[in-house]
């Protein structure tokens, strides 16, 4: 099986695995990093959301030989202790309730906010619109993503 | 049941909520005894300290553990039960830790996780018992100082000597206290007391929640444990014929592949399990393997199918002949056919358990709502005694009914036993959202009758669906009945109006499918409400009467004028002009009742869209406002989903809707405002995570008729269809 050098949260892996894997399952089964989770396989759902080089990518349907030199973070990479502020602010709205879509959830907020310190209501909608909430958290994510705007003003 | 009578509700008030004495009820104090080892997921430590009572452990350094002995799937619950213990207990829920409690019937109590029961449930019980164990504590420290118990109080997690201001922490108490005799009586806080009950405390569960640390099934793992995924019939009763394992089992990791069952109800469902040492590898096996299914001797049914089936079957639903005469005087008449889809639960973590079956003893890691059901399943389904049946609860992503049901943790266990190692079972997105069982369509004809005066005297409804209580049998189920007259009970239907509703009747015939159905969030409640809020709406039009002014004139009881009178509020009915687009539903079911108000408008493109929900709950005592909002909320979204974004339907014997792609979620973007609101009454508690959900879909639907005239009566529907 080939082997493939992964940097995932910083630190160096090491990981042995068919190429086609998909890295959400290198991620979850092959590390150890459990915070990324399995929703729908088709990246249909956003669960499985991850950044590869700082861009959401649904890890569910990303094969690990795709990912090459490109530094992979994850939810646990965020913060040491969810003081991310995008972290702060899910934390302030009380946003998650079964919480099992949130990993995906945030980091999809993570990446639009990087790249658009204040999102209106369509930004908003563009870039979380992958990302389903079977609880209906959708109203207090809006609100978290404008609240976490807010600490960086 | 509905207590009718407003003086007996006052009776249940006065000795359940006011701080009279009560008498301490079963699963209460088993003193001095060491605490089992108990898997907590969040640190997968063991609980230290001495046991003060089943729900309550003190360690001598005065940390408190706070059992939960409900699953958490997002409702509130980890958090609820012990922010009830805490409040009688006289700690911050800052200064204790919540696990979840195994499954334990004789000392936690029956630990289903349905029908909105956690708080209107448990208060009661949760509230003496953190009483009881703050008056043992007391005790002891009043024994310790030679006082009366009369000079002592509790506070903040120690008892204080009111003449010297003495202190002794809880720690230094729970050895003495444990050894005491449990008092019989305990007074209760007045809700004017409260410190932390009806608090937005925030959730503890959410930080593990933001950082990926929340352990759910799926993230469990045991040593030496194995993967399996099953290659399932998607046809429900088809049976293996044979299989052809050849290429599977050169799959790299894949250790063994044989044939597996799970039960639905008094039957089971087939499969072939493919085990392997990884999760991927499995799935790569169940690719490449072949099954022959005996797909002979059952129907295979279709939507149309099914459809057909209810519409004749509402036919074949006799007069009530009592019913009938009065509404044969009826001045106005009005007949209407209310159609509702099949639903999956569609939980975002799909199915999964672990099992690790030794030879004279079964363990379980799982998203579980039923741990005593499934405790109970095994230990009779493999013939160990239930107490070497241990169920362990995992935080579940989503629940709402599918994860009570106990055919996944059978599948583990059947698959450790043959293999004789730890296994998961995982199911694909695609098993979750084909396999069932599943919310039962309903159909419905209702039939109403105005007098002169332009009110209801004469309501009936026949439903048409399949009953989840039949279970899953070969066996048909029984004849169509006419129903009683004045009598009957259909969750969510009519509930309220019995009050002002002169003559009704109720009638039902199953349907006899081979597709597995159980309960869905708000259960027979989710389809009835839509039905029956809207027929309401539509005799108010019938009347000439505005459906707000409607409604107050059928819904007599002081609460429900209440409710009728701070939604006109909060709305600002009596200001807005007709065909603006605002339609108002209500519902009741499991002890909570719920209104929602809705508006709807036309976009630039001229397309409609809704602009606004305003809800209204009223559950009497409440404990967490915050939490209330928050299922509300989420309510509102998943009946959003059922009544304009998807349905199953069924093709040549399957579920046709396999993922996402075609089983359309709402999505951020499809959101209105939405706003949440609690009254403030003094009655019972009453359930919160399913009664918000049945008005949406009649809030919505009265409203695009106050906006277009065109009245909604089959869901879903696409709101970009409404001209």
């Amino acid at each position: 099986m080939p082997s493939y050098k992964l940097s995932v949260n910083g630190k160096a892996y090491t990981v042995e695995a068919d190429a086609q894997m998909p890295l959400l399952w290198v991620i979850r089964d092959l590390i150890g990093l459990t915070g990324t989770k399995y929703g729908c396989g088709i990246a249909q759902c956003g669960a499985c959301t991850i950044h590869l080089s700082g861009a959401p990518v649904r890890s569910c349907s990303f094969p690990v030989s795709a990912v090459g030199e490109q530094p992979v973070t994850t939810i646990e990479g965020l913060s040491e202790d969810n003081s991310h502020p995008v972290q702060r602010a899910w934390i302030a709205e009380q946003v998650p309730q079964c919480g099992y879509c949130q990993s995906g959830q945030i980091m999809s907020a993570v990446a639009l906010l990087a790249g658009n310190a204040n999102p209106d209501d369509e930004a908003i909608n563009s870039a979380m619109n992958g990302n389903i909430c079977r609880c209906g958290t959708y109203p207090r994510i809006r609100k978290a993503i404008k609240t976490a705007a807010s600490y960086s003003h | 049941m509905e207590p009718k009578d407003v003086s007996r509700r006052n009776f249940l008030r006065q000795a359940a909520w006011s701080g009279a004495a009560l008498t301490l009820a079963a699963y209460l104090p088993t003193s001095g005894q060491t605490v089992p080892e108990i898997v907590n997921p969040v640190t997968n430590g063991t609980v230290p300290g001495t046991e003060l009572m089943s729900w309550i452990s003190i360690s001598s350094t005065g940390k408190v553990t706070l059992m939960c002995n409900r699953s958490e799937m997002g409702q509130g619950t980890f958090q609820a039960l012990p922010q009830m213990l805490a409040e009688e207990l006289e700690v911050r829920l800052d200064d204790v830790e919540i696990v979840f409690a195994p499954a334990n019937p004789e000392k936690y109590g029956p630990q289903p996780q349905e029908g909105s029961f956690s708080v209107r449930g448990w208060a009661p019980r949760l509230l003496r018992t953190g009483a009881c164990a703050r008056e043992m504590l007391t005790a002891a420290a009043a024994t310790e100082w030679g006082v009366s118990r009369n000079d002592c109080y509790a506070e903040d997690g120690a008892v204080i000597n009111r003449n010297t201001q003495k202190k002794l922490t809880y720690g230094a108490l729970v050895e003495k206290a444990a050894k005491l005799t449990p008092p019989t009586e305990v007074i209760l806080k007045k809700r004017t007391e409260y410190k932390i009950i009806g608090k937005s405390v925030p959730r503890k569960d959410i930080p593990l929640k933001t950082n990926g640390s929340a352990v759910f099934g799926l993230d469990k793992k045991l040593p030496g444990m194995k993967y399996a995924v099953i290659e399932r019939s998607r046809r429900f009763r088809e049976t293996v014929k044979r299989f052809d394992d050849s290429e599977t089992r050169k799959v790299p990791g894949v250790s063994h592949v044989f044939k597996v069952k799970r039960p639905v109800f008094s039957q089971y469902c087939e499969g072939v399990a493919v085990v392997a040492d990884s999760l991927w590898a499995a799935m790569q096996g169940r690719k490449v393997l072949k099954v022959d299914w005996n797909d002979t001797d059952f129907e295979l049914p279709n939507t149309a199918s099914l459809e057909k089936q209810m519409r004749e079957n509402l036919q074949k639903i006799g007069p009530q002949p009592k019913f009938e005469s009065e509404y044969d005087q009826c001045t106005q008449k009005l007949e209407a056919v209310y159609e509702t889809p099949y639903q999956s639960h569609s939980c975002m973590e799909p199915l999964n358990c672990i099992a690790d079956v030794r030879s004279d003893s079964i363990e379980i890691w799982g998203p579980i709502q039923e741990a005593n059901w499934i405790q109970a399943d095994l230990s009779q389904r493999f013939d160990v005694p239930v107490e070497r049946v241990a169920v362990h609860m995992t935080f579940l992503g989503g629940g709402f009914g599918r994860k009570a049901f106990p055919d996944y943790p059978y599948e583990a266990a059947l698959i450790s036993k043959q293999i004789q190692a730890p296994v998961q079972v995982v199911w694909t997105r695609e098993d979750d959202m084909t396999s069932g069982p599943f919310r039962p369509g309903a159909f419905y004809t209702l039939k109403g009758g105005l007098h002169a005066n332009g009110r209801i005297h004469a309501f009936q409804a026949k439903t048409a669906t399949q009953w989840i209580g039949q279970e899953w049998s070969p066996v048909p189920p029984p004849a169509p009945q006419a129903g009683g007259y004045n009598t009957g009970d259909f969750e969510g239907l009519l509930h309220p109006y019995r009050q002002g509703i002169p003559h009704y009747s109720f009638g039902g015939a199953g349907t006899h499918s081979p597709v597995p159905v159980m309960w869905w969030r708000s259960v027979y409640a989710s389809t009835n409400g839509f039905a029956c809020e809207s027929f309401i709406d539509e005799l108010a039009h019938l009347a000439g009467k505005d459906p707000l002014a409607f409604r107050r004139e059928h819904l007599p009881s002081p609460r429900y004028q209440a409710l009728i009178d701070r939604m006109a509020d909060l709305t600002n009915w009596q200001s807005r002009a007709k065909n603006q687009g605002w339609g108002v539903a209500f519902t009741e079911c499991f002890t909570g009742i719920c209104g929602h108000a809705v508006k709807v408008v036309r976009n630039a493109e001229g397309k409609v869209r809704i602009e606004k929900v305003i809800a209204l709950m009223d559950c009497g005592w409440y404990l967490n406002p915050d939490t209330i909002r928050a299922q509300v909320e989420g309510s509102i979204v998943m009946a959003l989903g059922a009544a304009t974004t998807h349905a199953t339907t069924f093709e040549d014997g399957k579920a046709v809707q396999q993922n996402f792609d075609t089983y359309s979620m709402p999505r951020i973007a499809d959101i209105p405002s939405i706003e949440v609101h609690i009254m403030e009454n003094d009655e019972k508690p009453g359930g919160v995570g399913e009664p918000g959900l049945p008005p949406f879909a009649p809030a919505l639907a009265n409203a695009i008729f106050d906006l277009t005239g065109r009245r909604i009566r089959r869901l879903p529907f696409s709101l970009d269809e409404i001209l």
